[in-house]
């Protein structure tokens, strides 16, 4: 028993000193690399928040969401418009586009979230449609058709801190990332994220064992399309255009890749996903034409040798064991 | 009234090439439980190579078996072609991953539809090409007052046949009672002595040959074709096979038809630009009061 502990004491100070060496590392990084990768490493960023937003819906409860780009054009859009129409600062705007999608999500998943599976993926994927076309219908004339809508501002608080740069919007994107992981990653060990993976495993069991599993999904919604909206919000400022081919079909499956490259449920998993995803293209870029056909190839070869994902989540075995060392102890 | 009439000859032209593509998804799902996310893309290589065979081969075939022989021959080549294709990525992309769930060949799925579109863009390059009228000839028919094009009678009927045999082989004889059997329960389906792996086979390849010749007639209705068409036609045809109810082939006939009559109405009495959206819509609407499609039988909850 004692040398369990040790172990397991050992296991986590590794990876305590693993998770600050990392720190360090994103912090140093912009010193280092050129203008041109800091850039790219602020989209890591964003495919990162949103390969974790959707990781809740897809990974933590098990629901298949190919329309997760809707969201996140929910977010960028409010902030484009009520930006552009009204001035509204970014900063509030955050919050306020991280709403929106909720609530659009909470609206629209409401009636369909009883359905199973596949058919629950095609729903998402129609409703992520048809927030694309809407946009590019340009609706009232506010969202601007397929050309969208730009001369969005830079995120701001009063007029000190502007984020006015690409190395300031890589710390931006990054900060947020890293809150969203702590916050995840609380909420994983949580009532909640212990109801979500047993919805996932067992959905007859788990509503059998008490678990409201109509409310529960649809918080994993609400929280996904959130967290999305936070990342179109940040998308938005950062490019100072929405236009609606952003959010199209294809990038929903890419965030679908993201979450199972890097492993279901596995926040270290959905990094390493979203490195993947948006610097497999960017590494490659040599190779000109046949960067796409390799990016393929490697998706493919990916899950021929890894099907479980880079970074699987082992879960709760550490919390196992050392409720049995603590058990141990007690009993003498 | 002969504008309605008009316009439901055009949805049904459309709704066939979605519904001989959302058979190959159907059949598939219905025995693997996989969406072959890989299929619209298999159909857009089968546009392009009935698009080089007709250019190519055109002046032989034409001498040879007269203008429509040619283009027969093309289609059938073309099937064959996009048959052995979707065995290939069966064999490499899909076998492998059988056997640890659902989610990893979605992603291979993915990715395999990636290759085969840039693949595409590398061979034939970026920009769209066309089938020209010589080799495709254009005729507008007047039969009481309906306008019509040679065309579309010819894919209608075309694609007609190709479902009708389809649906006997499936429903009428025994090679067609093991894949249904395969796809109610696949380990009973084996214990009966049905060879699931000849099975699997004949799904991959009888999909995506359809698939394939749907890929032909498209180039030759609409004339343009592009290396990323493959992606908005598999988006139609897999919300038709879900509109049907996925895993039922003639489901996917009727989603396909009803989808393609849907879309063409929608853009007449709704507007062009929203057609989609009403699509959508519909689909939504039919999956919540019908949550296993129009013909999708209710699946009893495995406790």
């Amino acid at each position: 028993m004692k040398s369990n502990k040790n172990i397991n004491q050992k296991n986590s100070i590794f990876k305590n000193w693993l998770v600050i060496l990392v720190a360090i590392l994103f912090i140093a990084l912009p010193f280092i690399i050129n203008a041109y990768w800091i850039d790219v490493l602020f989209f890591f960023g964003i495919y990162a928040l949103l390969g974790l937003s959707l990781n809740i819906v897809l990974g933590e409860v098990g629901l298949f969401d190919l329309g997760h780009m809707g969201f996140m054009a929910i977010g960028a859009y409010t902030t484009a418009i009520l930006n552009t129409s009204f001035g509204i600062p970014i900063i509030i705007l955050l919050p306020i586009s991280a709403i929106a999608a909720g609530a659009f999500a909470w609206l629209v998943c409401s009636p369909i979230i009883h359905l199973k599976g596949d058919y629950l993926c095609i729903v998402t994927i129609g409703m992520g449609e048809i927030v694309r076309l809407t946009l590019n219908n340009n609706p009232f004339g506010i969202t601007g058709g397929s050309n969208g809508v730009f001369g969005i501002d830079f995120p701001s608080l009063g007029s000190i801190f502007v984020v006015d740069n690409s190395t300031k919007f890589y710390y931006y994107i990054w900060l947020i990332v890293g809150l969203t992981i702590v916050g995840l990653v609380n909420l994983q060990r949580s009532r909640i994220g212990r109801a979500w993976n047993c919805i996932r495993e067992d959905e007859v069991a788990a509503e059998s064992t008490g678990i409201d599993v109509r409310s529960y999904k649809l918080l994993a919604f609400l929280l996904g399309a959130g967290l999305a909206g936070v990342a179109g919000n940040i998308y938005a400022t950062k490019l100072m255009i929405v236009s609606p081919e952003s959010f199209s079909f294809m990038e929903s499956c890419m965030l679908f890749c993201i979450v199972l490259i890097g492993g279901m449920g596995s926040i270290p998993g959905v990094l390493i996903g979203a490195a993947a995803i948006s610097l497999f293209p960017e590494v490659f870029r040599t190779f000109a034409q046949y960067r796409m056909l390799i990016f393929g190839v490697a998706m493919v070869i990916m899950m021929i040798f890894r099907p479980g994902g880079i970074w699987p989540r082992k879960r709760g075995a550490l919390k196992f064991e050392s409720l049995l060392i603590k058990a141990g102890e007690e009993n003498g | 009234m002969k504008i309605v009439l008009e316009q439901l000859l055009n949805g049904l032209t459309i709704g066939s090439f979605y519904a001989l593509i959302a058979l190959g998804y159907s059949m598939v799902y219905g025995v693997m439980k996989l969406i072959n996310f890989a299929h619209g893309d298999l159909f857009a290589l089968g546009s392009y190579l009935g698009y080089t065979l007709l250019v190519f081969g055109s002046s032989y075939a034409t001498v040879t078996f007269g203008i429509w022989g040619g283009m027969i021959a093309a289609m059938l080549i073309a099937a064959i072609g996009i048959g052995i294709a979707g065995t290939l990525i069966e064999r490499i992309a899909y076998r492998p991953i059988y056997s640890v769930g659902r989610l990893p060949a979605v992603v291979s799925a993915l990715g395999a539809s990636i290759v085969i579109q840039n693949g595409i863009m590398v061979i034939w390059g970026p920009r769209p090409q066309a089938y020209s009228s010589q080799v495709v000839p254009s005729v507008m028919l007047n039969i009481g007052g309906i306008k019509i094009t040679l065309m579309q009678i010819v894919v209608l009927i075309i694609s007609f046949i190709l479902m009708g045999l389809l649906f006997y082989i499936v429903q009428k004889t025994t090679f067609g009672a093991a894949i249904r059997a395969c796809a109610l329960d696949r380990s009973t389906a084996a214990l009966m002595g049905i060879n699931i792996e000849t099975i699997i086979f004949f799904i991959f390849a009888l999909g995506p040959a359809l698939g394939g010749m749907a890929g032909v007639m498209v180039g030759m209705y609409y004339r343009k074709i592009s290396f990323v068409m493959g992606w908005n036609y598999g988006l139609k045809a897999f919300t038709a096979t879900i509109l049907g109810g996925i895993g039922n082939i003639p489901g996917a006939m009727i989603g396909g038809l009803l989808l393609g009559v849907l879309e063409m109405l929608g853009s007449v009495y709704i507007s062009t630009a929203y057609k989609d959206v009403f699509v959508f819509l519909v689909l939504i609407l039919v999956l919540i009061f019908r949550p296993t499609g129009l013909l999708g039988e209710k699946i009893a909850e495995k406790v």
